[in-house]
């Protein structure tokens, strides 16, 4: 049986059929705004909860299969809930070619799951990305909006580590890491 | 004191800089003999965190934190630091950022404007003649005069297919406007290793939205959209504050500086999908929609967003706008060729030393920019070929390094301008490797609409990964060509009709490395996993640096005495070659 997917049911992770709604009136515009809803979900609880979807698609007045269609088809959305720590790797061409697929590699390793992936304490989340446009210093690597350049592999356990210090100025204790701290507003 | 802190120059430190600098001007009262310009990138990206000292653009590469105070206290005192300017490899000194090499052969009409330009500050702008085109053009120009002007320049679109601006324009003004008609800025930028229009947005988001005002004047366009990708948070944000501060100067909105002419403009985002930089996909991605392309015609110019005519330009089309109104036609046809005038941005990255943004004159050849400019090969291995034109483009080798750029000389070598990317490769890079990356993100990228694109870089891909793997066969070359050409042929939109160009150029400059993979199972840059190993030879010292940071413990032996690895447990990683200072470790 097909489930009457329009009904909301009890609500996940403690999500509420409220906070959705005030996330859609904010970011409705006249003619739609289905994808800054969307982000607006996704920034709130690091991925779209199916519940979520269910109510966007009823409020938009589109089908369920609409909504979900667009949530798949952009890779800024997750349909699963993301680790503490986003940890995102540049593999643009730029970077490709100074050596970006050893720097994932190695975060693979170290984190012991594959790129896309979030380990099962829900502390990290591995992602790669078609380049950030800092292309001059790659490789890239953006963990939790703070950018490091020329990144080599040995690098690459002080970047987790860093990543949950909390201390931003701890971080430089490597001559290339270099923060940006506020620059990059979410 | 200008302090470039673009993306570029904030992962390499600048925030720290100006956080030192201000803080320096505060202890010591210095606010009224020395003022911070934070502006937005400069070009020079590789020598960032850098300075500019004003009036005499003295350049200063690199800059740390604690060199702050005594900077300041040099500018101060009408001296120059010479331990911290920039030094050439034969030893001479370059004072100011005139002299450097890398500015010295560009013409840089739209990025100079970055070092004077404050990219929060409206004011700022306008100081420096911003808005003066359309303030101008408001009092005493008609539409069709601008219109004639941009037709007249022979600008043709920065975006990659090289369209001429003003005849896209002259389609938009003949449309009727019963409804309205839209404008677009594509600000999707979706070339890997190309980040041009995200320096124009975090650097002068106000020449964005003036280009648009004049557009909108010449074309009777009511309401534009800029759309941005995700991943420029920055520009973003930049252009965000320029949009709300232009609207509080009466410049956007209804009756504009009181001469009733009106434009509304917006943002949208995008949400991270290449295919979304294609115009018909990235018109539904702004309607809300999944970012698929549709057949064209009907074009945009007809019906676009919401079905109304439509005119999408990109960003540095844009930006040179406002320079051709305030300059005229006739100046800007005085640079560049006859057919491709003007200037381009190119992102100049990848194995070169000097690697930036650069802006040149169409018609400079490849050999002036990669040599002269970007100042030849990063390391001592020698460049091998330039990629152009991103997942859409090919890789054009050094014997073909005379060529003169444009759009058209491009296509001839078999790859595209794109929207103007230029990886430089050098002996270390495998074109295998290079076609099979490029392939990966197409099937990635590719929507799915058209069967043979979808099925056809799948299938590419894996033929690629075959033949990195030393499993290829001759076969797998005449099957790549014959796929390659029906992915061109039959798919719709230009993601698929160019996907083939990496493999297509990768091939015809190339084909004795895919030979080699082939018939030898040798990688000869070394990159192919499945053939290459990893050994120590003669030069090692036995320091210990590669044995204390592999992490499969496959390197043994006594201190002091040549290391060994064991290629059973060897990952190929390659770390222990990146941090060995001998060139010990071998990769054959
Ligand atoms: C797959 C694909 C991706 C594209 N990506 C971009 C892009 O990122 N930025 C851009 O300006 N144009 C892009 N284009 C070109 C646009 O479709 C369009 O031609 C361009 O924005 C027109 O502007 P112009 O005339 O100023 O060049 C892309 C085209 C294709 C087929
Ligand atoms: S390729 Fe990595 S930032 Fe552009």
């Amino acid at each position: 049986m097909i489930k009457d997917i329009t009904q909301s049911e009890a609500t996940e992770d403690g999500i509420t059929d409220k906070q959705i709604d005030a996330l859609i009136a904010k970011h409705q515009t006249d003619r739609n705004g289905v994808i800054d809803i969307l982000e607006a979900i996704q920034a709130s609880y690091g991925y779209l909860p199916p519940h979520a979807l269910r109510i966007v698609a009823k409020k938009m007045n589109r089908s369920l299969v609409d909504i979900y269609g667009v949530a798949t088809f952009y890779q800024a959305f997750s349909l699963r809930p993301k680790g503490k720590h986003r940890i995102v790797v540049c593999l643009g061409t730029a970077c490709h070619v100074r050596g970006a697929p050893a720097i994932v590699e190695e975060f693979e390793r170290q984190l012991g799951i594959k790129a896309g992936e979030t380990t099962p304490d829900m502390k990290y989340t591995l992602e790669t990305v078609n380049c950030l446009g800092a292309c001059a210093l790659g490789p890239i690597v953006v963990v939790d909006e703070r950018y490091y350049s020329k990144v080599i592999p040995t690098q690459v356990r002080d970047i987790i580590n860093n990543s949950h210090s909390g201390d931003r100025d701890t971080a430089d204790s490597h001559q290339q890491q270099k923060t940006i701290g506020e620059a990059v507003p979410s | 004191m200008v302090i470039p802190a673009g993306t570029c120059g904030q992962a390499s430190g600048a925030n720290d800089l100006i956080a030192a600098a201000e803080k320096e001007i505060l202890l010591c009262g210095l606010d009224k003999n020395i003022r911070v310009r934070v502006t937005g990138c400069h070009g020079f990206c590789e020598m960032e965190p850098s300075v500019l000292i004003e009036p005499d653009n003295t350049f200063y590469p690199q800059v740390k934190p604690d060199d702050i105070p005594r900077l300041i206290k040099a500018v101060l005192d009408g001296k120059i630091l010479e331990d911290l300017l920039l030094v050439s490899e034969e030893g001479k000194k370059y004072y100011h950022q005139n002299d450097l090499p890398f500015y010295q052969t560009q013409v840089r009409s739209i990025l100079a404007a970055h070092e004077k330009i404050d990219p929060l500050s409206i004011a700022n702008y306008i100081e420096n003649d911003g808005y003066s085109a359309i303030a101008e053009v408001l009092e005493n120009g008609a539409p069709e005069a601008i219109l004639a002007e941009v037709k007249n320049s022979n600008l043709r679109g920065r975006g990659g297919a090289g369209f001429p601006t003003g005849k896209k324009w002259e389609m938009l003004a003949n449309q009727s406007n019963g409804s309205g008609k839209y404008l677009i800025c594509n600000a999707d930028e979706g070339d890997p290793g190309a980040y041009m229009d995200r320096s124009v947005l975090e650097g002068n988001p106000h020449s964005i939205i003036e280009g648009m005002l004049l557009g909108a004047y010449a074309t009777g366009a009511t309401a534009g959209v800029i759309y941005v990708r995700k991943e420029y948070p920055l520009a973003i944000k930049h252009l965000e504050l320029a949009l709300t501060q232009a609207a509080e100067y009466g410049l956007l909105g209804d009756d504009i500086l009181g001469k009733g002419f009106s434009f509304n403009l917006s943002l949208a985002k995008g949400a991270g999908a290449f295919v979304c930089g294609e115009e018909t996909a990235l018109i539904r991605s702004i309607e809300g929609k999944m970012g698929e392309p549709r057949q064209r015609p009907p074009f945009p110019i007809t019906k676009g967003l919401y079905r109304k005519p439509t005119a999408i330009n990109n960003v540095e089309t844009w930006a040179n706008i406002p320079i051709i109104i305030r300059q005229g036609a006739k100046k800007f046809t005085g640079v560049g060729t006859r057919n491709n005038s003007g200037t381009k941005i190119f992102s100049l990255v990848g194995k070169i030393k000097n690697t930036g943004l650069v802006e040149v004159p169409m018609g400079i050849t490849l050999k002036e920019i990669i040599y002269g400019i970007g100042g030849g090969p990063s390391a001592k291995a020698k460049i091998k070929a330039v990629q152009t034109g991103g997942p859409s483009g090919g890789c054009i080798p050094t014997a073909r390094f005379d060529l003169a750029i444009d759009y058209d000389s491009l296509v001839d070598a078999g790859s595209i301008m794109g929207s103007g990317g230029m990886i430089v490769m050098d002996e270390h890079t495998c074109m295998v490797d290079v076609a099979k990356y490029f392939m990966a993100f197409l099937k990635d990228e590719s929507c799915g609409k058209c069967f043979t694109c979808r099925k056809g870089t799948q299938r590419m891909y894996e033929l690629l990964e075959d033949i990195s793997q030393g499993k290829g066969t001759l076969k797998h070359l005449e099957l790549l060509k014959e796929l390659a050409e029906v992915v061109k042929d039959t798919t719709m939109c230009g993601l698929g009709q160019t996907a083939s160009n990496p493999v297509l150029s990768t091939l015809r400059y190339f084909r004795d490395e895919y030979l080699a993979h082939i018939e030898k199972q040798q990688c000869p840059a070394g990159v192919c996993k499945a053939l290459i190993t990893y050994s120590i030879n003669e030069n090692c010292t036995g320091c210990g640096m590669c044995v204390s940071v592999c992490s499969e413990e496959a390197i043994s032996g006594l201190r002091k005495q040549r290391y060994k690895i064991d290629s059973d447990k060897c990952i190929k990683c390659g770390t222990c070659k990146g941090v060995c200072k001998f060139e010990a470790i071998e990769v054959s």
